[in-house]
This record gives C-alpha cells, sequence and structure tokens, in this order.
C-alpha cells in the first residue's frame, strides 16, 4: 500500500439499498484511471475517493465521480462540511475508555469475589488480592474517568453541579479510600465498584454520543444535497454543466424542460410555466416571460428558459427565508434535557445526602471522624448515578433505530424529547398533506386503444404531468401501446406521432389547437390529447392528498392534538381541503414570513407546537415550532431546518414518530423511578454503615441491567401504519 | 498458594492481550463500518477490482 499522502474526496450516496451496491460503486470507480482507491462506507453513506494522481485534479473531477455514479443509478453529492474530527475523535477515546475500564472491571472483580466467598482466605492472600486489584484499578479509574473528570472541573469551574461531579467524586474517594484501607491492611475495598461504574457510565456516555454523532451526520448528509448543479451556458452557445459555487452572477444558464431552477435569476430568454410551489405553496403553474424574476427551488414545467443569474447574496427571497429561519433558531428556547434536568436536582441532593451522614455519624454518634467520612464516601459510591447515565442514553439509542426502520431519520438529539411534549400538529397543505405531485384529477371518456397511444407518447417525456399520466394509465393496468415507433417532442408544448397515416398530438391547450370552452376551468394543470378521429380528452390534474391523511388527522384528534392547517396557497384550496379533512382551523394565503410569525404566535398561547412542512416557505415556520418534521421530498433547507425527516409516502410515519417519542419519554422516567427505587433502598444500607463491597456491586450491576432491559421494551409493538390507525 | 502465583498473571495477561486486541482493531478502523464489513466478508478479493 502506497504511504504517500493522497488527496481524499468525501461524497454522500443515495440510494444504498442492497450488498452488491459496494462492489458495483467501488468497482465502477476503480475502473477508471484516475480514481486511486473507492472505499463504501454503508453505515454513513459515505463515499471517499482518493486520486492516483495528486497534480491533475480539477474541479471536475468531483463531477466525474457523480458522473460515473450517475450511470449505475446512484445519486452521490460532494460532502459539504468537513467530517467533523472532534466527535469521530471523542467517540474514540469513549470507546478506549471503555475497553480499558471493561478489562480493569472484569479483572478486580476476579480478586474481588474470591475475597468476598473465599472464606478460608489466609490474611496475606487478602493483602496480595488487594494490591494486585489497586493495581489493576487505579491506573484504569485515572484514564477510563478522564471524559467525567473534565467534565465535572469544567462545571465547577463555572460554579455548578452535573451529573458528572457526583461520578466524579464518588470515583476518586472509592479509590482513596480503598488504597487507604489496603496500606492499613484492613477492612475492605471497593476498587470493583470504582472500575464498574466507570464501565456501566461510559457505556451509557459513548450511546448518548453516538447517538448525537449519527444525528449530525443524517443531518450533514442532507445539507451535502443541497449541491446542485447548473447548465451554464457558454459563448459559443454550448452547456457545460458545473457545480453551483462556480457560477457567478451575470452568468447565463439554461434550463430545461422538467428541471429545478437552481439559483435566483431573471428570464433571458424564452418563456414557460413554472412550478413554484416548494416557495408560495400555490400549485397552479404561473407563466414567466422575458425579465420575469425566477427563483431557486422552482421547477420549470414549460419550455427551455435561459436565465442570468443575479445576484445571490441579498434580497432574494432564499436569503430572506435563510434569514427568517435563522432568527426562529435563535428564538428555539434554550431546551433543557431530561438528564440535565434530572441532574440538577439529583447532584446537590447526592452531597447534601453524604454530607448528612457524615455528620450524624460524628457528632450524633460520637464515632470517629475516619469512620464517619468512611460511611459518608459509601453513601456517595452507592448513590452514584449509574443506572440514571444509563437511563436516558439507551432508550434513546433503542427509539432512534427503531424510528430509523421505519424510515424516519432523527436529526437533531433532542428531538424525541420535544416531540414528546407536543399539543398542537400545524400542516403545512401542498407536499405535507398532498404528496406535491401532480396526479389525474378529471378526465373525458377514451377508449382503451387511445389511451395506449396516449401512454406510449408520455412514456418518452419527462413532464411531470407526463409521467403521472403514465402512472395514471399503469394504475389501470392500460400499458402503452407498443406499434407506435416515432415520436417527437418539442419541449414544453407537448408530442406527436404518426399512427397508420394519422396524427395525434399528445401537450398543452396550444400544442393541440385547443379553442376555449366554457365549463372547463384552465386554471388547473392539464394536458389535451387529440385523437385521429379529431376528438379532444382532457385531462386535469391536481395534486392529492396522501393516501392516510384522513386517518392520520382523526387519530390526532383522537389522541387530544389540535390540528391547524397553515398554507400558502388560496383560501378556497385550503377550505375545501380542511373540510374534506375535518379541521376547524386553517389558514390560506399565507406568507413566508407570516408563517413563521403565526408559529410564534401560537407559541406564546402557551401552545407546544408540532409542525410538518416541505416547502421553502415552510423552513421559518419549522424552525420556530418546537418540533418539526418534513418529508423527504421537502425542499433541501427545510430538511435541514427540521428535527425529523420521513421517507415513506404515508403520514402515518409521523404517528409513530410520534407514538415512539412518547413511549420514550414513558420509559425514561420509568428508568428514573427505578433509579430512584434503588436507591432509596440501597443508601440506608450505606448510611446505616452497613454496606459491603458484595451489596455495592450487586445493586449497581442490577440497576444497569434493569434500566437497559427496560429500554429495550421500546422495540415491542408493530410500527404505525395506515390500518393500525383506524382501528 | 503457589498455584495463585501462576495463575493471577496468566489471567492478567489473557485480559490484557484481549485489550490489546480491541484497540488495535479500532485503531485499524475495523469498527468504522459495522454494516459494510457484513457484506464485504462475502466478496471475493479481485471482485472490486484494483485495491493498491
Amino acid at each position: 500500500m502506497s504511504q504517500d499522502q493522497k488527496t481524499v474526496e468525501q461524497f454522500v450516496v443515495e440510494g444504498l439499498s442492497c450488498p452488491s451496491c459496494i462492489r458495483k460503486v467501488e468497482g465502477a470507480l476503480r475502473e477508471n484511471p484516475k480514481v486511486g482507491d473507492a472505499h463504501l462506507n454503508l453505515s454513513t453513506q459515505r463515499l471517499s475517493v482518493k486520486w492516483a494522481n495528486d497534480n491533475d485534479i480539477g474541479p471536475d473531477d468531483s463531477l466525474l465521480v457523480i458522473d460515473i455514479l450517475g450511470k449505475i443509478g446512484f445519486n452521490a453529492f460532494p460532502l459539504r462540511e468537513q467530517k467533523s474530527a472532534s466527535d469521530e475523535k471523542e467517540l474514540r477515546t469513549l470507546l478506549k475508555a471503555i475497553a480499558v475500564a471493561g478489562f480493569a472491571a472484569a479483572n478486580v472483580m476476579l480478586l474481588s469475589v474470591s475475597d468476598w466467598f473465599g472464606a478460608d482466605m489466609g490474611e496475606n492472600t487478602r493483602q496480595l488480592f488487594q494490591w494486585v486489584s489497586a493495581l489493576i484499578a487505579l491506573p484504569a479509574a485515572a484514564y477510563a474517568g478522564l471524559p467525567f473528570y473534565r467534565s465535572a472541573w469544567n462545571a465547577i469551574k463555572n460554579k455548578h453541579l452535573n451529573m458528572e461531579v457526583p461520578i466524579s467524586v464518588a470515583v476518586i474517594l472509592a479509590c482513596g479510600m480503598s488504597l487507604a484501607q489496603a496500606i492499613q491492611g484492613n477492612g475492605e475495598t471497593y476498587f470493583d465498584a470504582a472500575t464498574m461504574l466507570l464501565f456501566f457510565l461510559l457505556i451509557g456516555r459513548y450511546l448518548d454520543r453516538k447517538m448525537r454523532a449519527s444525528a449530525k451526520s443524517t443531518a450533514q448528509n442532507l445539507v451535502s444535497h443541497q449541491s446542485f448543479f447548473a447548465n451554464l451556458l457558454q459563448d459559443d452557445g454550448s452547456v457545460k454543466k458545473v457545480a453551483l459555487e462556480q457560477v457567478n452572477p451575470g452568468d447565463i444558464i439554461h434550463i430545461g424542460s422538467g428541471e429545478r431552477i437552481p439559483l435566483d435569476g431573471r428570464v433571458k430568454h424564452g418563456s414557460s410555466e413554472i412550478d413554484a410551489s416548494l416557495i408560495t405553496g400555490e400549485t397552479t403553474p404561473e407563466k414567466v416571460n422575458v425579465d420575469s424574476n425566477v427563483f431557486a427551488g422552482t421547477i420549470n414545467l414549460g419550455q427551455p428558459i435561459e436565465v442570468t443569474v443575479e445576484n445571490t447574496s441579498g434580497a432574494t427571497i432564499l436569503d430572506e427565508i435563510i434569514r427568517l429561519m435563522e432568527n426562529a433558531e435563535q428564538n428555539r428556547a434554550k431546551y433543557v434535557r431530561l438528564a440535565d434536568k434530572a441532574a440538577s436536582i439529583y447532584a446537590p441532593a447526592v452531597h447534601l445526602l453524604a454530607l448528612v451522614t457524615f455528620l450524624a455519624w460524628f457528632f450524633v454518634a460520637g464515632i470517629s471522624w475516619q469512620e464517619s467520612l468512611i460511611t459518608a464516601i459509601a453513601v456517595l459510591i452507592i448513590t452514584c448515578p449509574c443506572a440514571l447515565g444509563l437511563a436516558v442514553p439507551v432508550v434513546q439509542v433503542v427509539a432512534s433505530s427503531r424510528l430509523f426502520k421505519a424510515g424516519i431519520l432523527l436529526k437533531s438529539p433532542d428531538g424525541l424529547e420535544r416531540m414528546a411534549e407536543i399539543d398542537t400538529v400545524v400542516f403545512d397543505k401542498t407536499g405535507s398533506l398532498t404528496l406535491g405531485e401532480p396526479q389525474v384529477d378529471s378526465f373525458d371518456t377514451a377508449t382503451v386503444s387511445e389511451l395506449q397511444i396516449a401512454a406510449a407518447m408520455a412514456a418518452r417525456s419527462s413532464h411531470p404531468l407526463s409521467r403521472a399520466f403514465v402512472a395514471f394509465c399503469e394504475k389501470r393496468r392500460i400499458y402503452p401501446s407498443e406499434h407506435i415507433e416515432q415520436i417527437e417532442e418539442e419541449a414544453g408544448l407537448g408530442l406527436k406521432t404518426i399512427l397508420n397515416g394519422q396524427e395525434y398530438r399528445l401537450g398543452n391547450r396550444e400544442w393541440c389547437n385547443i379553442e376555449d370552452e366554457s365549463g372547463k376551468t384552465i386554471n388547473q394543470s392539464e394536458i389535451w390529447f387529440v385523437s385521429a378521429a379529431g376528438r379532444n380528452v382532457q385531462f386535469t390534474f391536481k395534486d392529492k392528498l396522501r393516501s392516510d391523511a384522513k386517518e392520520c388527522v382523526d387519530w390526532l384528534k383522537g389522541n387530544k392534538l389540535d390540528v391547524i392547517i397553515l398554507s400558502g396557497d388560496r383560501m378556497p384550496v385550503v377550505k375545501e381541503m380542511a373540510e374534506t379533512l375535518g379541521v376547524q382551523d386553517y389558514f390560506g394565503e399565507i406568507k413566508p414570513q407570516d408563517k413563521a410569525a403565526k408559529i410564534e404566535e401560537l407559541k406564546k398561547s402557551g401552545r407546544n407546537i408540532l409542525m410538518v412542512g416541505d416547502g421553502l416557505n415552510d423552513a421559518p415556520a419549522l424552525a420556530a415550532a418546537n418540533v418539526s418534521i418534513s418529508p423527504s421530498t421537502a425542499a433541501d433547507i427545510s430538511q435541514t431546518a427540521s428535527d425529523f425527516v420521513f421517507l415513506p409516502k404515508e403520514l402515518s410515519s409521523l404517528i409513530e414518530a410520534y407514538k415512539t417519542s412518547k413511549r420514550s419519554r414513558r420509559l425514561v422516567y420509568w428508568n428514573f423511578s427505578l433509579a430512584a427505587l434503588y436507591n432509596v433502598i440501597a443508601i440506608p444500607f450505606a448510611a446505616f454503615g452497613f454496606l459491603t463491597p458484595l451489596v455495592a456491586a450487586l445493586a449497581m450491576s442490577g440497576s444497569s441491567i434493569v434500566v437497559i432491559l427496560n429500554a429495550l421494551r421500546l422495540n415491542l409493538g408493530a410500527p404505525m401504519n395506515s390500518e393500525r390507525i383506524k382501528q | 498458594m503457589n498455584v495463585l502465583a501462576f495463575l493471577i498473571p496468566v489471567a492478567l495477561l489473557m485480559g490484557l492481550g484481549g485489550l490489546i486486541a480491541f484497540l488495535w482493531s479500532l485503531k485499524s478502523g475495523q469498527f468504522d463500518d459495522l454494516q459494510g464489513a457484513t457484506y464485504r466478508a462475502l466478496f471475493e478479493e479481485d471482485d472490486i477490482g484494483k485495491t493498491e
């Protein structure tokens, strides 16, 4: 293996679903002479590419990788942010500490058990065992405890108490006291308790950090999707695909039919229709001509257009939305995590208890200060929040893996806790309650053979309406006719073919020469089909509700959650939908700025809000709400702003996320109670001086195991789906 | 008690061996992609193409 440093580039790869994906991706890349080595990490969905020769790498080489992967059916994006090295390093340090603590705990336990049960052990052997234990435990505790000591020291410096303070105090005192006992050669040692404590606590801490890191890397993968490419129009009239960063204001970009507009700009050439639903929530396409402004994130439905890129920094809609979103994020009250809340009560209580124990023995019972101190330390050891340190992380890890299996990505670590507290669900309409893609709504009568011809024509086009039409035909088991060979497409207008000497056309009103007919609304998306007989057939399209939207809303209402619809679409459309769903509170024609303001207003009235949204116009509202969820079809910024992202097309994902959050909070409380119960039983032992190392070890491992088993209960029960909601 | 002088070091060395093996595997990146490793085990060595 060559040792010299080669530049490594990271990519996020989408669509990795099969074991052979690794082989396909790496194989395809390694065949290229420019690529030195490629390694795909299936867990993180990231690909690192090492170039064969560092000297001839240009910006186009990232495109090369993306092209190669595109050809074999994977979407790849350059990783936007640098891999957070500090997270990786912390996890590694913790794993090493776990290994050391585990080794020490096991070996010290080996010696301790023989001490507890080896009744015929001589005094010398006993002392030998204690010294060997000290030899293992002291360095191990010094090394493995470092993450806790550091955090505790920082807390004390800032004059407050966190969970690490009692942990550090207990470990250090246990080691110190045991060493003193070993030197004096009488009494019990607690080396096993100290190392076991560290072992369990480190596991809890590792799980917690691991979940945070994976939530963060999910978020980073999503952010990377934002890097689109633009088709830059060269001086000689040719089109070159370049990374978005390389486009300068004043450049002219080419936007084909059905493509997403990558940057804000002004139309220089051509006229078309734009689907701006992602920005405005408005479903009716908007007509644009020369000099009209077009915005990033909208889709060109009609003919290809050329757009002059405008200065993106400043007053474009995108900037406005990002600014609003950042404001909203700052306003999101600093959420105190459950574990921290518990620590703020627990830590002072424990220290107070130990102090009381010491004072009571010393002054009231009147025994020597050394013995009083030993008893006080015993209290600290036994109350050390071992189960408490595991209570939250284990539940969260189990919950997030359960959600992941259901296709729901958890993006922020405390999203689960915030989700469990909601009392109001605010829905955006387009793309959230609806699928956000057109579906055939109404159609004139046509014969099967006519539909077959139309389907064959539509299958050649990538226009969203064509695709929706093909899907509509397939659902009715009408498959494209195979007799047609020559189909011509006029981008943005329609398609035509000649069959048996007769012309068929499929496309918009203009393309099919349709005169305005009264009674047929133009306000809808439509395509026309002109058959050989000269018959005109109209198909209209509408964005339909998700299949289980009604059940989902009913379920939420049945579970005492208020449902509100907040949409940028026209009032009559919103009203109709609200009535279909049985939602009383609805607001239409709301601008992006007002959406976030509305959320703030609802929050001021004491509500905890879950925002469900997908559009750019929802991003500030998503950030403003207590917790937010968006579908994976959402605008990238919205996905970045929300705490959860769900992949399935059904809204039942939302309920699954809610129920899992609720259940995990209940389990966390359960775990807290179990930990408290164990303390209630164990503290009297310690305070009255009956604590033996055996009792300490049993109590500690017993409570930890109970807490873990309790958390695993979250995996029981089938996930929510449409059928289960109805019941 | 002679047996102790022999057994304790043996137990400790075995534990230490395990610890070192784990730290080594962690360092050599064997824990980086647990999901991918389950599948990679099934590939032929030369299936993926050049590795150097």
